[in-house]
């Protein structure tokens, strides 16, 4: 294998015995497992990674973890193509395929980079200062080219072929973060015998102690502690796992990815999972990121983190450059500098301050790295490639060029609160560090390390070690003294660190000076923002959308802050963060989907007969949670078709319908009666034993909260039904009831729903068909009259048999226990056959119920009335009910209420619609109109269309013409307000 | 996140409970009161900062109505009861 241009010859973490290779674009590369596909691209060369999101500059790697604001690419290919993701984040594996985004045609050749010398144009606040004229509208002409033109990665259509899992689990101490101080952290709370779980995002443990020398003091401790780690049969370790974040009552929302190079979906694992976490107590160990410094043009490719080249350098062994600028406020970038000085390259630290250490100094000096002390890098030059830095004396003076391959820089740290503060504790500023640090945390939050601005490696350790403590001794352990082996962290060296607010050199400046790399937001637009008005940072983060991005601004944030406090004048602590919001790093819908996707995404009810329906011709239509069977093949193939044969079948002969998804409670108890009587508007008190009524109930502000059926089968055995819909509605109101409002009524119930199969059989061969089924039982109108029930005993199981109509037919509805339904059902079919009775549906049921104009979930809006709906009648004089005080509203008895008509068309072929707005004949067609169709059928009995609708003033405008107006399909057909009984009025056909 | 305390089945993620709104008043007896009284028992409510007592039940459990205290500025829960039942000291 050919040696790739900037990997070393040795060390780092990476297993030079497994190659793998990768495309981007289509071209092959090559790397080492243990790279990430960022550090693999560098050690081949490949510094442009990207266009940027308005400019279309040239862009590099700025960072080496989730921080990095450049190198988003798409991976991967058809359905399981994925954007924006930090190449960074991404670990090497085997066919990885990449491709580098917003591009046009290219990213190597940009024809838009052309926006770049546009720039004075393109400030914040251009598209939609600009594209707003010359009409209303015209924004939405023009966006579809600016996303275009501006943008990042995109989705695809293709359906995603892999499996996502979410679950929930529980842990005594969870430990976010596997640095320095959460592996302490882990180790003292799993001593202490707590159950802990330690997540950590990268794929190893050790966090910035990843990027140190393998022969340095830090890894052997490291490399301890993960092996006293996997001997603790207690403490679990989540890697590939981020903390997104973090929720009441000590709950954190994980994600963990899938490990690469394994086929997913093949062994069935899931690609992603989403974990919902619950924690007795928490240590935030989620330590700090490195801040670019905003000079010109520090956004060119080879300008990058220190930390992160001494990353890419110690853990991946690329080294990427000979000339190397290091340009910091703070000490850290010296430690960063001596480890770049030591793969032999010629280094210059450029510092601010004038005055730093002397153990600084000697160091550097023992380096053999050049130190320039109170100056700093204004410019970087080079386009595609960094070639030299601008040095200015903070003095003043001449600036003098200084020729580099890479330009580090260091602007301070900014601990990473993000998690802490979702909450909504406000992190404080810490001037000496200059950074935020988390406020003051809820009871059982616990921080450690570089989070609260602790720097230094023993530390950092010694604090972990104490929070983890604390943190078993929260979820109620006994903490034993001591953390990990303090003889190993004795051999390690205090590492002070010092640091000041970074300073600019005096003059404008020259070139781009990007505060956020990926939004494009530079320091002219912080400044335009400002003198515009838009100065506190909740209003610069939505003017110039700095902070906006997949990386939410965590390399800007901060700089932003401080731009913004200097040009007011103002104390950075006066000026605040934006409010930190989860997901801290971007995850996907698809894991956050989990397995509700397709059939998944909502589960589905089946009735008892289902099975029968779908062996017999049905097509099934989803009603609520219900698959219901909507037509059958033998009435035709289409709906149109097969439910108006359906319905002459019921009108003229016979016909069976599963009702099985009614809702169906159990009510029983002495004072079942007094029970029900309060429940429903109408009198349940004296209903005999044997009979059964319809009845309405109200919510507590008199809207119709439901109707159906209850049958009285003993002296306090009530059996009631609702609507399909309603179901779960009516028995939390009716359980609300019974036990908050009512205690003292000696009264059960429970919901049988699935336990009794339910069928409707009606038409003038109805009580034909029964006597041939049910041989031996009385079925004549004195037997059992209209809104008769009985219960009879049927091979051994109970069979409940109610006289009642939904179709306005002679009918019997007949339930028994759910496992005898299809046997039932068909030897009602057998019997019914010399009838010719026929199966029908739930299109040819509704419309049946039309016809007669009985009412059903389309008029029960929840807003309307018992007298909104033609009930009112039916509301008891003398008795209390529920909802009967606030029925007597002022504004319920308004005569212009939207109120329950029939409305037919004028012209027998007029096609009349669902939802269609209805107007008075005269009234111009515009607006919300006064009413609306709620439901529509063809009338078998009629010959035409007819509906019911909800009409301002209702039946007062009887035979009044109307204006239907269907602006969906342009279509006003004209009408007329009728009584919505359009069949049998007098119920005749039901009464024989 | 809340976790309640269900009387009956003891501490559940709260997602197996449904809200259902104020539980400070008592409601008028079934039967009595005028259109004032149920005005202002259904349509009346305060919407305190801090502690509160709210009706929730456990529809995904033992389906019994409760009375939970919660804090509305910290989202912590505290001590709840049956619904039939009287508040604890």
């Amino acid at each position: 294998m050919k040696s790739l241009p900037h990997r070393l010859a040795d060390g780092g973490r990476i297993a030079r015995d497994t190659p793998l290779s990768f495309t981007l674009e289509g071209r092959s590369f090559s790397g080492f497992a243990g790279d990430t596909l960022a550090s693999a691209l560098l050690a081949n060369g490949l510094t442009l990674i990207g266009r940027s999101f308005k400019y279309h500059r040239p862009r590099g790697f700025v960072a080496a973890g989730c921080e990095e604001p450049n190198g988003l690419l798409t991976l991967g290919e058809a359905g399981r193509t994925t954007p924006n993701i930090a190449a960074t984040m991404t670990e090497l594996h085997e066919g990885l395929h990449a491709r580098r985004q917003n591009g046009m045609p290219s990213v190597d050749f940009d024809l838009m980079a052309i926006n770049s010398w546009l720039a004075p144009l393109l400030g914040a606040g251009f598209y939609y200062k600009t594209f707003m004229g010359p009409r209303r509208g015209s924004w939405m002409f023009y966006e579809p080219f600016i996303r275009r033109a501006a943008g990042l990665g995109r989705a695809v259509h293709e359906r995603d072929p892999d499996r996502y899992e979410t679950r929930y689990e529980f842990a005594d101490v969870l430990v976010i973060g596997a640095g320095a101080a959460g592996l302490s952290a882990a180790f003292a709370a799993g001593n202490a015998g707590a159950r802990v779980l330690l997540v950590e995002q990268d794929s190893l443990l050790g966090g910035q102690l990843l990027s140190r020398r393998l022969d340095d003091a830090g890894e052997t401790w490291r490399a301890g502690v993960e092996k006293a780690l996997a001997t603790c049969t207690n403490i679990r370790i989540l890697r590939r796992t981020t903390a997104f974040g973090l929720y009441d009552g000590n709950m954190v929302g994980l994600m963990t990815r899938h490990a690469p190079g394994q086929p997913q979906g093949v062994r069935g694992e899931a690609r992603e999972v989403i974990t919902t976490l619950c924690a007795k107590s928490i240590v935030f160990a989620t330590g700090a990121i490195e801040r670019p410094l905003v000079f010109g043009d520090n956004d060119r490719p080879g300008v990058m983190l220190a930390s992160a080249a001494q990353t890419y350098l110690n853990r991946y062994a690329v080294a990427l450059g000979q000339r190397i600028v290091v340009a910091t406020n703070n000490d850290s970038a010296w430690s960063s500098a001596a480890e770049l000085a030591r793969s032999g390259a010629a280094v210059t630290i450029v510092d601010q301050r004038s005055e730093v250490s002397t153990t600084l100094l000697d160091g550097a000096r023992a380096a053999g790295i050049a130190v320039e002390l109170a100056s700093v890098v204004t410019r970087a030059l080079g386009r595609r490639r960094v070639r030299g830095a601008r040095i200015a004396a903070l003095a003043g003076g001449r600036e003098t060029t200084l020729a580099c391959d890479l330009l580090g820089m260091s602007g301070g740290w900014s601990c990473t609160v993000h998690l802490t503060s979702h909450t909504g504790i406000k992190p404080t500023y810490r001037a000496a560090i200059d950074s935020f640090v988390p406020g003051a945390l809820a009871g059982g939050q616990f921080g450690a390390g570089a989070i609260r601005g602790t720097f230094s490696l023993p530390q950092c350790i010694r604090e972990g070690s104490s929070a983890g403590a604390s943190a078993a001794q929260f979820a109620g352990f006994n903490a034993r003294a001591a953390g990990p082996d303090h003889a190993m962290t004795l051999a390690l060296t205090e590492e002070p660190y010092s640091t000041e607010p970074v300073r600019t050199a005096a003059g404008e400046v020259r070139g781009k000076a990007f505060v956020d790399f990926q939004s494009d937001v530079t320091t002219r637009d912080v400044s335009g923002a400002q003198q515009e008005g838009f100065e506190s940072v909740e209003h610069l983060k939505r003017y110039t959308t700095l902070g906006m991005g997949t990386d939410q601004g965590k390399t800007s944030n901060i700089n932003a802050i401080g731009l913004m406090s200097a040009l007011r004048g103002q104390a950075m602590a006066s000026i605040g963060t934006t409010t930190f919001r989860p997901p801290f790093t971007p995850i996907t819908i698809g894991a956050l989907a989990g397995r509700n996707v397709g059939q998944h995404f909502r589960p589905v009810r089946r009735s008892p007969l289902h099975d029968w329906h779908a062996s017999h011709g049905a097509t099934f239509i989803e009603a609520g949670p219900w698959l219901r069977a909507w037509y059958y093949r033998w009435a035709g193939d289409t709906v149109a078709s097969a439910y108006i044969k359906e319905m002459l079948a019921v009108r003229n002969a016979v016909g069976i319908s599963d009702v099985s998804t009614l809702g169906k409670i159990d009510v029983q108890g002495p004072d079942a009666a007094e029970f029900l009587n309060r429940v429903y508007v109408n009198g349940f008190a004296k209903l005999p034993v044997g009979k059964a009524r319809y009845g309405v109930m109200l919510n507590d502000d008199a809207t119709v909260l439901d109707d159906g059926t209850t049958a009285r089968f003993g002296e306090t055995r009530y059996f009631l039904t609702t609507t399909t819909a309603q179901a779960g509605e009516v028995m939390s109101h009716l359980e609300f009831l019974q036990q908050a409002a009512w205690p003292e009524l000696q009264v059960q119930f429970i919901s049988v729903t699935d336990e009794w199969a339910g069928m409707s059989v009606a038409g003038p061969k109805a009580r034909a068909t029964l006597e041939l089924a049910l041989p031996g039982h009385d079925f004549s109108a004195a037997g059992l009259p209209h809104m008769g029930c009985r219960e009879l005993i049927i091979e051994g199981a109970p069979l409940r048999v109610l006289r009642l109509s939904f179709s306005g037919e002679l009918a019997y509805e007949l339930y028994v226990p759910a496992d005898r339904g299809v046997r039932l059902w068909e030897r009602l079919l057998e019997s019914g056959a010399g009838f010719g009775i026929k199966p029908y549906g739930l299109e040819a049921l509704a419309s049946l119920r039309i016809e007669k104009g009985h009412v059903a979930g389309l008029e029960l809006d929840h807003r309307n009335t018992l007298d909104d709906l033609g009930l009112g009648r039916m509301a008891g004089k003398d008795k209390a009910y529920v909802g009967r005080e606030l029925r007597e509203r002022s504004e319920l008895k308004d005569p212009n209420r939207w109120s329950l008509v029939g409305i037919e068309g004028l012209e027998p072929d007029a096609r009349l619609r669902g939802g269609a707005i209805l107007f008075a004949a005269t009234d111009p067609i515009r607006g919300h109109g006064r009413g609306y169709i709620t439901s529509v059928t063809w009338s078998t009995v009629l010959g035409r269309f007819i509906a019911l609708g909800l009409y301002q003033g209702g039946l007062a405008h009887q035979n009044e013409e109307i204006a239907c107006a269907f602006p969906l399909k342009n279509e006003i057909v004209r009408a007329r307000i009728v009584s919505p009984v359009f069949v049998d009025a007098q119920g005749e056909r039901m009464h024989v | 996140m809340l976790k309640i305390v269900c009387p009956n089945c003891g501490e559940r993620h709260y997602t197996e409970f449904r809200y259902a709104g104020d539980a400070t008043k008592a409601r008028p007896k079934h039967g009595s009161g005028d259109l004032r009284t149920w005005h202002d028992h259904v349509f009346l409510f305060d919407n305190p900062k801090g502690a509160h007592r709210e009706y929730w039940q456990h529809v995904l459990g033992c389906r019994q109505w409760l009375v939970l205290e919660r804090d509305t500025a910290t989202n912590n829960p505290g001590r709840s009861w049956l619904a039939s039942e009287a508040a604890p000291p």
